[in-house]
């Protein structure tokens, strides 16, 4: 039966067809507007212009661009890196769990991709804002510190100075290593779970410690479950936009505020459009890169 | 006697609530080859796992050497491990491979290349020191996993089922090269399988074991002869066990008399039994011999058993021609069918028993190993 059902032109269509179409209408198409746009002009209010014009593009070489560019590009790598760092270790921690909290571990780990993007961002804003909760215990504690200071004598501590932990790069930082470490820990778990525990139990055998088995033996066979966390990771990140935008000061800007801006206050949609398929075109790279480096040890098999 | 290489005193192992090792006690002797043989949960394994530090015993201790290493973490200790998977690292070279515990040890340069060399042409893997570990058959793959192994010259090496993943040809090929192995080397093995055949065919010594029990501990010969229990002599080989009540129990006879048999099973040793014990007589397919049944004539003459002793009529029921032999089931009176095997020891004109043809079984009296558990 197997070998027959791609003969079956006419289900094999039927099935693909819906889809197919769908796919077509709704992304493919809406898509090359907005790439067509990009070469456009705006002439009026809702009027655009096609004219061939790379003038959009030029105008995104602009430095104060390019510098946001390179921005998102820091703030996505260096999420990645802090997601990668916390993550490892869950994900062998998950992997070397009991089979039953295996379940739970992971569950933990999806549970905040059930809840709505803005409810979190929200909850870490109040968490984090002047007087946010993390601010609230500090002080306490530092009052305690102060009084029991005072009463010994010592000196006196003056009154406490509040943390700046919202609205700004750290604050950009946090909310989107926050939002973005499931994407980072599932990969790496699904790689290191696919690992022959034998081989860990080889190297130990042979004599390593664990450090050295977890350098020379785990992570080398984890590498295509890295890079794909790694991508996964930071193509979202880099697209980022509610939290640059809620979480951010004036300077934590990403390229996806500047995107949003220029097709709402400054409707200047073929340059929204320019922005957005450059935007497109890193994450191609990010993924090629990704698919070299998943390639190249099947290759030398 | 030789000093025990391993001790285990009083070992057991439970994992939760169940006991998959369960008071063990046995001792290993220098340059052994000896195999831990079971059915699979049997508790074998584990015990194979607690040697190689995997796993800890939950009770008692074990000794390499005098040295309690109960607790000593696997990468100090003196012994090295063959895997069922053979755990071969894949990103690195057959060489590499080798040269892992080496490295680990600090073994310099130059010498490591030596050794490398000299342990992949134990293996004959001489020329294949470059090749990725994809490059090689699964019976390559092991030798990586031999030569890795040998290479750290270790008190003991451990065989988790090795030959396990490999085709039939190459089992057979790969029992003698091991044992082979095993005499040039002349370092301690111990193998875990679940293969009897495997076992009996290369081990020095080996221990029974099932539900975390120690059945028993000897040679592959009196494993097979001299078994110790029930169980025993089921797993090893194919056996008859008959039930049955000590009648007679001298210095040099016994009657043994069953239920299941017409006819007193005699045999020309004591039993050292009380009278009216209950045992089981075990008796090997292949040393029941078969004799035609011609109604009329008197039956056939065993020169070691009194008349009507250790002699039986019945029908064969089933024949199984396996080419070297052939197998029988034959219906004794009462219904219980006993295995019968034959050797062919003529291509064609060895006397021929048909289904449904009347038989006589007769053994001698010293073919019978009585159990009493």
């Amino acid at each position: 039966m197997e070998q027959h059902w791609k003969s079956a032109k006419g289900l094999f269509g039927a099935v693909l067809g819906p889809p197919l179409f769908w796919l077509v209408l709704f992304f493919l198409i809406p898509m090359g507007i907005v790439w067509l746009y990009s070469f456009g002009e705006n002439r009026g209010l809702t009027d655009i212009a096609l004219t061939g014009t790379f003038a959009n593009y030029l105008r995104a070489l602009d430095p104060l661009y390019l510098m946001i560019f390179a921005k998102s590009v820091g703030i996505a790598a260096l999420t990645t890196l802090i997601c990668l760092i916390i993550g490892f270790p869950v994900a062998l921690a998950i992997t070397f769990a009991p089979p039953k909290a295996k379940t739970w571990l992971l569950l933990a780990v999806m549970l905040p991709f059930w809840t709505n993007l803005l409810i979190r961002t929200y909850a870490l804003i109040a968490f984090l804002r002047t007087e946010g909760y993390i601010n609230q215990s500090l002080e306490w504690v530092w009052n305690g510190l102060g009084s029991a200071v005072s009463v010994l004598g010592i000196g006196v501590l003056g009154p406490f100075e509040p943390l700046d932990l919202l609205h700004n790069n750290f604050a950009v930082v946090l909310g989107l290593v926050y939002v973005h470490l499931p994407f980072m820990v599932l990969p790496l778990y699904s790689a290191l779970d696919r690992l022959d525990t034998s081989l860990i139990e080889a190297s130990l055998d042979l004599g390593a410690g664990h450090l050295r088995t977890l350098l020379i033996i785990v992570a080398p066979l984890a590498l295509p479950g890295i890079a794909s966390g790694v991508v996964i990771t930071f193509i979202p990140a880099l697209g980022s936009y509610l939290t640059p935008d809620l979480l951010g000061g004036p300077d934590s800007q990403m390229i996806a505020n500047i995107i949003e801006r220029q097709f709402k206050r400054a409707n200047d949609w073929p340059f929204g459009a320019a922005l957005s398929f450059l935007l497109m075109y890193m994450t191609f790279i990010a993924i090629a890169l990704q698919a070299l480096m998943s390639r190249r040890p099947r290759e030398r098999a | 006697m030789s000093k025990p290489i391993i001790t285990f005193e009083n070992v057991t192992k439970r994992f939760g609530r169940m006991v998959a090792v369960d008071n063990v006690s046995l001792a290993i002797d220098e340059g052994e080859f000896f195999c831990l043989l079971g059915p699979s949960g049997c508790g074998k394994t584990t015990l194979l796992r607690m040697l190689a530090g995997f796993e800890t015993p939950t009770e008692g201790r074990i000794l390499i050497d005098g040295q309690d290493i109960s607790t000593t973490p696997p990468n100090r200790r003196p012994v090295n491990m063959v895997f069922q998977s053979y755990a071969v690292f894949p990103h690195m070279s057959v060489a590499d491979n080798v040269a892992y515990g080496l490295k680990i040890d600090r073994v310099p340069g130059a010498e490591r290349d030596r050794r490398v060399q000299e342990a992949l042409e134990l293996v004959q893997l001489g020329g294949l020191g470059e090749r990725k570990p994809d490059q090689l058959s699964g019976g390559q793959r092991q030798r990586v996993a031999l030569a890795r192994a040998l290479v750290k010259r270790p008190r003991v090496l451990l065989l988790d089922e090795p030959l396990s993943a490999l085709d039939a040809k190459l089992r057979d090929q790969m029992r003698t090269e091991l044992c082979a192995l095993q005499e040039t080397v002349g370092i301690t093995f111990i193998m875990v399988t679940h293969d009897q055949d495997e076992a009996l065919a290369m081990a020095s010594r080996c221990a029974v074991m099932n539900r975390g029990l120690l059945q028993q501990v000897a040679t592959p010969n009196d494993l097979y002869e001299f078994p110790g229990s029930r169980f025993v002599a089921d797993f090893i080989g194919s056996v008859n066990l008959f039930e049955g009540v000590l009648a007679v129990d001298e210095q040099d006879e016994a009657v043994i008399r069953s239920p299941e048999l017409p006819t007193d099973i005699y045999l020309d040793h004591g039993v050292t039994g009380a009278k009216g014990t209950t045992v089981w007589a075990a008796l090997r397919p292949e040393k029941i011999e078969l004799h035609k049944y011609v109604p009329g004539q008197p039956p056939p003459v065993l020169d070691d058993s009194p008349a009507g002793a250790n002699l039986v009529r019945g029908v064969i029921r089933h024949e199984s021609y396996l080419g070297s032999e052939s197998t029988y089931e034959v219906e004794i009176a009462g219904g219980r069918r006993v295995k019968v095997l034959r050797s062919n020891l003529t291509r064609w004109d060895q006397e021929d028993f048909a289904l449904g043809e009347e038989v006589w079984l007769g053994w001698h009296a010293c073919s019978p190993a009585v159990l009493l558990n």
